[in-house]
């Protein structure tokens, strides 16, 4: 006789509340009038993010691997990831609230009479919100999925709405739309290696969770033929997620095409889901075959930070040399996660926090400056920025110092966090990679901040315009946040090191 | 090594004062400079009761530490919020505290009739707390906490008056020149880490032996870059001038005795990198030999009396920098001519403040002229310093710059004599411009016109500047009678290792070769500047041209800092496809070649991204394939 499955709701009440108000947002899309769906909308996504983490909060001391019948695992360093998740979407939702930045209507061909006629109608839609909440629902499972299935199926759910959200811009349709079919034939294609590599991990060890997986390396009668392939074709959909190189191309693309707020959202959020998961299964599943899997990610590891450092430093274009840039941190990130020890844990999910929080200000920063066909991305037009508008200078030139590492900003700490671990875990050689990519890529952030400062004024027409409340209360957070875990990074790293654990 | 509990205050109640004023506002007008004096007076008292303390004591007890927090864990790197406090630190906290309290004082009158007052006195203390937090730090992260404060202060105190434009553009500039420099400590930071595990000074200087060279090497090339961009040496050195758009007792403090020395502090603290890289010791001989000259020869051309003094601050510290790189004794004399450095410029300038005060804030020297019989005192203050910068026996100068001449003539071989020659000639254009900024603004026919009544400045003015007057006369004696000064830092930089190089002058040839190119310095100024007119002449030699124009730096900063990197961008971007392009043209494009395929890799088409993927994956498998053989 079957029974029912039995699911532990207190855990699994996070990511059920975010679905539900994805659920429900639909809801206020088909019923609610005009008028107020906008409003409604907002507070619904911010509301139901605020209570997930408070959720996760209760539930932070208890751990569980049978929360939905072993195909998650409720654990520390699971529960981290999500609330990082949680709280670089908040300061996401609060840029997307802006829905200036959003087509009015998906299907509108750009500058058609429909399109004229749909925001005249004022019939803006505000889809962008439950996509966005199904994204996180996705991002939350995706690191605490403990079988290959359920992997598959949180890493579409974060995928899908993406690829729609990344082409809603209102402004450069053409780009937009480009940037969204880029990101859903390359995302397919990806997943299908993902897929593929699930197949041959079930052919090597006859079971779909990692820990199944991990005991057939133990018994290793089986064919390791497969168990390599599985492994690369597994990794080969996550290093496209996160952006490493050779897997990488796409992302200068939709970065710059998709809706800043979203390319903010999906710069931050993303990663660390995908990171996430890519930590369980490398910690979990592949622990005891690391040496196969060690050098391939390390050199990955290294032509990421190499090609993404460096190309950044020929790009004109903030958008994309923020894609770059991300490439580089990625890079980083594969430095901590090569270190297989528990202080690469923690580093890694710091470097989340200090990256992510630097990667939406800096984006939130993008939206504001403009002229009158929208943002303007040219960095050459943002010469003298610091003479016009100071404040929002300082904040994008503390982002960028912070993404170069210096000192006293949250970057500095992940990345020396990062060096440190890997430096633990013997791999020297990367630690050096490392500070020279680190050198060569402050080149480039250093280089924004002066032509910010001291370039000659080249532009009359840009102007940054005056933030609504929510960007300045984004902003705001990103940079306290920068400043307060730099200068005091005990705050959070402690209770990291104390929490940051797989259940195996 | 001993605890105390006492370190802490020292940077604790400035740091609460300034917060303090800050936060209650227009409330603490009427008293908030008092608390700020006060404040700074007893971190003073502090410093001079743990210099008595330490001498007390003997040997390795004379250092002591404090513990306050555990400031960062992560991994194996522990920085600890500790304290050090060494015959090295005790040097600076007196001299910070000591000149700074002077300062506090003489700005309670400067800044009588500035409604900001309470602002600037908060931003005062903010800056004596950072600069004690930069020379007590037992790490090279919580100094870089310290460095980086003064420089916050900095920037808030030069852009004081920031509704004035120019002002707040010299902030700025300020502001950039030092984020270069701080990219040098951080990657010096960071390199030391790689190579040692461990930031703080006692765990370096432990490893620094055991390291290979060219680490050391680059340790100690950054670190020259920190100390370039905070101390205005070759070749950031371009922020000083205009940061005398401040209000002149900042110049004095921040500019001229205290924060600017940081990088020779930076320097003499990581004797033991510098020891052991005979490269990084070139290098810094060699920009502290080019500082030196330098700022000599933009002081001889510069009318605004502050930027005079400016220059000759770059000029005097590029002694400095020129002695730590001439080894250990050479660390001692650095800091020797600090301190006497410290009283005589900080003199100088609280004179030139007083002149301003009287003057109506005309900075124009030619504007200036036969002041000293309406200001007696500042006068007399303003020539003891002037004789103690000359090097003119018995004054403080005398004692420590001659005997940085001396070190680097005794170099050896060629490097001495050119060395020795630079510092020589460099004594020489000193004495030029010192005399020049004299003979214009306190002898001489006047040439103010007639609405200006210049008159003695108040007591509480004057009073900081005689006492400073007073350690420009006796502090060089007091120093290095019996080598004091090089006995109590001996522990630190080890200068009784002398290396036995041959002696290429004796001092006493010095001192009279120094004394000689003066005379001749300071008489070509008589000369020259007998009468003078009131505007700048223009029929100038190119020399001067570009004296004035401070040698070009702007103009270089522009060639060698922003216009390689703008043309590296303006030509590589344009073998970077971007998006539109690439869909728009939408022609043939064809896999048929491989490098084809790597020189364009971004070419904007899904099917050669795809491709990418698959050669990605494929060079994966192989490469496992291969590892796994």
């Amino acid at each position: 006789m079957l029974s029912a499955p039995h699911l532990n709701y207190a855990l699994l009440a996070p990511i059920l509340i975010i679905l539900g108000a994805a659920l429900l947002g639909v809801l206020v899309e088909a019923f609610i009038s005009k008028a107020l769906r906008s409003r409604l909308q907002i507070g619904i996504s911010l509301i139901a993010v605020i209570a997930a983490f408070i959720q996760l909060i209760r539930v932070r001391n208890l751990t569980s691997t049978s929360a939905a019948v072993g195909s998650v695992a409720i654990d520390g360093a699971g529960i981290y990831i999500q609330l990082i998740i949680l709280a670089l979407a908040f300061v996401g939702l609060l840029y997307i609230a802006d829905t200036d930045n959003f087509t009015a209507q998906a299907s509108a061909i750009p500058g058609s009479t429909e399109e004229a006629s749909s925001i005249a109608a004022g019939s803006q839609q505000t889809e962008v919100f439950p996509l966005t909440l199904f994204a996180i629902a996705g991002m939350m499972l995706f690191p605490i999925a403990t079988d290959l299935i359920t992997l598959f199926v949180a890493l579409e759910v974060l995928s899908l709405p993406l690829y729609l959200m990344s082409g809603l811009s209102r402004r450069r349709r053409l780009l937009s739309q480009e940037a969204a079919l880029k990101y859903f034939l390359l995302g397919a294609f990806s997943s299908a290696f993902f897929l593929f590599g699930a197949a041959f991990l079930y052919g090597y060890s006859g079971s779909l969770s990692l820990n199944g997986i991990a005991d057939g390396v133990h018994s290793s009668g089986a064919n390791s033929v497969f168990l390599l392939i599985g492994i690369i074709f597994l990794s080969v959909g996550l290093l496209f997620k996160v952006g490493a190189v050779p897997f990488h191309s796409w992302t200068p693309d939709v970065y710059q095409g998709a809706p800043t707020p979203i390319t903010g959202f999906m710069a931050a959020c993303t990663k660390a889901a995908a990171f996430g998961a890519m930590l369980r299964i490398f910690y979990v599943g592949f622990n005891d075959v690391q040496w196969d899997w060690k050098p391939i990610i390390s050199a990955i590891a290294v032509i990421t930070m190499v090609f993404g450092a460096i190309a950044a430093i020929v790009q004109r274009d903030v958008k994309r040399t923020l894609a770059f840039s991300s490439i580089t941190h990625a890079g980083f990130i594969l430095i901590a996660v090569v270190a297989l020890s528990k202080n690469g844990l923690a580093a890694a999910l710091f470097y989340f926090i200090s990256y992510g929080f630097a990667t939406l200000g800096a984006f939130g920063i993008v939206t504001l400056v403009r002229d009158s066909s929208g943002e303007i991305t040219d960095l050459n037009r943002w010469s003298g920025l610091g003479k016009r508008s100071p404040l929002v200078a300082s904040a994008f030139s503390l982002f960028m110092l912070s993404f170069g590492g210096i000192p006293l900003t949250a970057g500095f700490i992940g990345k020396f966090s990062v060096f440190t671990a890997s430096y633990e875990s013997g791999n020297i050689n990367l630690v050096v990679f490392g500070v020279l990519t680190s050198a060569v890529a402050l080149f480039f952030y250093l280089k924004i901040v002066l032509m910010i400062f001291f370039g000659e004024s080249r532009s009359d027409t840009l102007t940054v315009v005056i933030p609504s409340i929510l960007t300045r209360v984004a902003i705001s957070i990103c940079v306290i946040v920068t400043i307060l875990l730099g200068v005091y990074p005990s705050l959070i790293f402690n209770s990291l090191q104390t929490f940051a654990t797989f259940l195996h | 090594m001993k605890a105390n509990n006492y370190l802490v205050y020292l940077i604790a109640l400035p740091l609460f004062s300034a917060a303090l004023l800050l936060l209650l506002g227009r409330i603490a007008d009427k008293w908030g400079h008092l608390l700020a004096t006060l404040v700074s007076a007893s971190t003073f008292a502090i410093g001079a009761y743990e210099f008595f303390a330490m001498r007390s004591r003997s040997g390795v007890d004379r250092a002591i530490t404090q513990h306050v927090i555990q400031w960062i864990s992560v991994g194996t790197l522990k920085v600890d919020g500790a304290l050090l406090l060494d015959q090295l630190s005790i040097c600076f906290v007196l001299l910070i505290t000591g000149v700074g309290t002077l300062i506090h004082i003489y700005s309670i009158s400067y800044m009588e009739h500035d409604e900001n007052r309470r602002r600037f006195f908060a931003y005062l203390n903010l800056f004596i707390a950072a600069m004690l937090l930069l020379v007590l730090a037992d790490s090279y992260l919580s100094l870089y906490v310290g460095w980086e404060g003064v420089g916050l202060a900095s920037y808030l105190l030069i852009g004081f008056w920031n509704q004035r434009p120019a002002y707040a553009t010299a902030a700025k500039k300020a502001f950039v020149a030092n984020r270069v420099g701080d990219v040098g400590l951080s990657l010096a930071i960071i390199i030391a880490f790689t190579q040692f595990g461990t930031v703080s000074f006692a765990g370096v200087k432990a490893g620094a032996p055991h390291a290979s060279s060219a680490a050391l090497t680059a340790i100690g090339a950054m670190l020259l870059l920190a100390a370039a961009g905070k101390s205005a040496q070759f070749p950031l050195q371009s922020w000083l001038g205009d940061a005398m758009a401040g209000p002149t007792p900042v110049s004095a403090l921040i500019h001229a005795a205290t924060m600017v020395t940081a990088g020779v502090y930076l320097i003499t603290r990581s004797n033991f990198i510098f020891d052991a890289s005979s490269t990084a010791r070139l290098l810094v001989v060699i920009v502290g030999a080019i500082t030196l000259l330098f700022g000599a020869i933009i002081g001889t051309a510069k009318d605004d009396i502050k930027k005079a003094l400016a220059a000759s601050t770059m000029s005097q510290i590029g002694y400095m920098i020129l002695a730590t790189g001439l080894g250990p004794i050479g660390y001692a004399f650095a800091i020797l001519h600090l301190l006497t450095h410290g009283f005589f410029k900080a003199g100088m300038f609280l004179g030139a403040g007083s002149v301003m005060h009287g003057m109506d804030d005309e900075v124009n020297m030619r504007r200036y002229g036969g002041l000293a019989k309406f200001m007696p005192i500042t006068a007399i203050t303003f020539g003891f310093g002037y004789l103690a910068i000359l090097g003119i026996p018995p004054f403080a100068g005398f004692y420590s710059k001659d005997k940085i001449i001396e070190t680097a003539f005794n170099a050896g071989g060629n490097k001495g004599w050119i060395l020795g020659g630079a510092a020589l000639l460099g004594a020489a254009i000193t004495a030029f411009y010192m005399t020049r900024v004299v003979v214009l603004t306190f002898i001489g026919a006047k040439r103010w016109d007639s609405m200006a009544h210049p008159h003695e400045s108040p007591l509480l003015m004057w009073l900081p500047m005689a006492i400073l007057a007073i350690g420009s006369v006796t502090s060089g004696f007091l120093l290095s009678s019996g080598s004091a000064l090089v006995h109590w830092l001996q522990p630190i930089v080890n200068a009784g290792n002398v290396e036995g190089g041959k002696e290429l002058m004796k001092p006493l040839t010095v001192s009279l070769l120094a004394l000689g190119v003066v005379v001749i310095g300071a008489g070509a100024a008589i000369i020259k500047y007998r009468t003078v007119a009131s505007e700048a002449p223009s029929n100038i030699s190119i020399f001067t041209k570009a004296a004035r124009k401070d040698l070009y730096q702007d103009s270089f900063n522009e060639a060698v800092l922003m216009r390689p990197g703008q043309g590296l961008t303006d030509t590589l971007v344009k073998t970077d496809h971007n998006l539109i392009d690439g869909a728009v043209r939408g022609v043939g494009w064809t896999l048929n070649t491989i490098s084809s395929a790597a020189r364009s890799i971004q070419n904007g088409y899904v099917r050669s991204y795809a491709l990418i993927m698959v050669l990605g994956t494929l060079a994966l498998v192989a490469t496992v394939w291969l590892v796994t053989l």
